[in-house]
């Protein structure tokens, strides 16, 4: 059966190219970069090169590149490094409630060791207001978080004015830009934000690799209590291949990132058009041009999510959704409730994000077999009361 | 990676066929008892209908807005209650439901808890109804 993979937000297949680069340093590179000998010397040379490489993605120095684990794990290491190291000047945190759950869990964790956390709101479309951070600011407030694009709703954040209002009182802003690095340019210095997480198998880089660039003289805790490594910001064996291939993948993105932005723009507004003019009660959640060139997410009304999900499946379209039946907590997306979506809109919506292998061939099955999808649910349906609308 | 994904599936074979090919699906006509169980906040939302002719269940029809495993168990809740007396059918348990389903994913249990609810509800409403008669 034909396979369509419609979840690049939830992760991209790595790059030949990338693996490739990656191969050598699990066999003969497998030198253990902190050693003085040469199989030592050759891994930090394979992990400085490609730190050069992150760093050039962004516009920063290598030295304000540290790599983690993961995305979430940047998160972390943001939210409760710089908490940490601020809180005897203030314990007030500011971001805002369609954060990913790896900056407001850290939060909520931080709200039960006596930090004061705001979670702004957000429009209909998922925008955040640079009003509400400027009204939001005491003078306890060490921290500013706002992501750069929303991962669900492809929201783009106008951060570049928060960074600003952020640094005018001298407070420190963090952005998570898992979604956005390696498909939008992102400039450290005109976007003028002092801490960034980045993760590498969001743009065909490998998982279990990820970076914090961490602006030169930004006051933060280290996360990982150990060795030296990371100038001693993140203790732990760096993972040689995993960031020799997230070196790569930054590389490539330079290069590709332009072309292929506009591909996949022309690409998902078909996607979205099309279902508009083939469905009859769709709504489309997150902003309509301020979007991430690959998002498209849509609330198909009288449907559940993850039946929806398990019709794309067996005719071979992967997709997600934020409905609470497809999630182990049983609760509907916090990023769909935030806009204001009742709840059976939430538990409608359908996440189909697009990626490097994705043809217009793809799309047209998509609009084929979709329609065909809703029509048998919504016959299932006790809301759908057709004719009353 | 083929082999890999029937290890792996969420749902039992049963449930994706009630899933894919649901049985008494729709609106009926004058029903004798409706029950409707789950609200929009929890995502699943069940209605059932009944027609009973001399104490027997001789028809059932359901509508549902839900998960797979909503899907699935209001399929086969309506061909289990299919002839069975009143006084059976109030003994159709979750569980019940569940196990003619080969069983369900952990966190899917409470879709079961919804059937028995609206098959619950369906035999109060027709007990209701008969009693106005």
């Amino acid at each position: 059966m034909r396979r369509i993979y419609l979840d690049y937000a939830a992760t991209t297949p790595t790059h030949p190219l990338v693996l490739k680069a990656m191969l050598p340093w699990f066999t003969d590179g497998f030198g253990n970069p902190a050693s003085i000998h040469s199989f030592g010397q050759e891994a930090k040379g394979a992990i400085e090169e490609a730190r050069e490489k992150v760093a050039r993605l962004i516009g920063a120095k290598s030295e304000e590149i540290v790599f983690t684990s993961s995305g979430t794990e940047a998160d972390n290491f943001a939210i409760k490094g710089v908490a940490y190291a601020k809180e005897h000047k203030g314990k007030h945190i500011i971001t805002t409630a369609i954060e990913h759950h790896a900056v407001i869990e850290p939060c909520k964790f931080l709200e039960k060791r006596g930090f004061k956390v705001t979670y702004l709101p957000v429009d209909k479309d998922g925008l955040v207001d640079p009003r509400h951070v400027k009204k939001a600011i005491t003078d306890e407030t060490i921290l500013i978080s706002v992501m750069h694009a929303n991962n669900e709703i492809g929201t783009i954040e106008p951060i570049k004015e928060i960074a600003r209002i952020a640094n005018d009182r001298g407070i420190c802003f963090h952005t998570d830009a898992v979604q956005t690095v390696g498909h939008l340019p992102v400039d450290v210095d005109e976007l003028k934000v002092d801490l960034v997480s980045i993760s590498a198998h969001k743009f065909c880089g490998p998982k279990g690799v990820g970076a914090l660039y961490i602006r030169k003289g930004t006051k933060i805790v280290p996360f990982m209590h150990g060795g030296e490594q990371e100038h001693g910001r993140r203790a732990s064996t760096q993972n040689v291949p995993g960031i020799v291939g997230f070196g790569k993948a930054c590389e490539l993105a330079q290069k590709e990132m332009g072309q292929e932005k506009v591909r996949l723009q022309t690409l998902r507004d078909k996607l979205i058009s099309g279902i508009l003019d083939r469905i009859d009660d769709v709504r489309l959640n997150g902003h309509p041009t301020q979007r991430l060139p690959n998002n498209v997410n849509i609330s198909l009304e009288f449907v559940e999510g993850e039946s929806m999900l398990l019709n794309l499946d067996l005719v071979g379209i992967a997709a997600s959704t934020g409905s609470a039946c497809s999630s182990s907590v049983l609760e509907a997306s916090h990023v769909l409730l935030a806009l204001g979506l009742p709840h059976e809109l939430a538990h409608s919506s359908l996440r189909l994000t697009l990626g490097q292998e994705t043809t217009e061939k793809d799309i047209d099955y998509v609009l084929e077999k979709l329609p065909q999808i809703v029509k048998k649910l919504r016959v299932m349906s006790p809301l759908y009361k057709p004719g009353k609308k | 990676m083929k082999s890999r994904k029937d290890l792996w599936s969420l749902y039992s074979e049963k449930v994706m066929e009630h899933f894919q090919n649901p049985r008494n699906v729709g609106e009926m006509q004058s029903p004798d008892g409706i029950g409707h169980a789950g609200n929009p906040v929890c995502g699943d939302i069940m209605e059932l209908y009944i027609k009973v002719k001399d104490d027997i269940i001789i028809d059932a029809k359901f509508k549902t807005f839900g998960c797979g495993a909503a899907i699935a168990t209001s399929s086969i809740l309506t061909e289990m209650v299919k002839g069975k007396t009143i006084e059976e059918a109030m003994k159709i348990s979750n569980k019940a439901v569940a196990e003619a389903l080969d069983g369900l994913p952990p966190i899917k249990m409470h879709c079961s808890v919804l059937a028995e609810e609206a098959l619950g509800l369906a035999i109060e409403d027709y007990l209701a109804k008969s009693k106005r008669k």
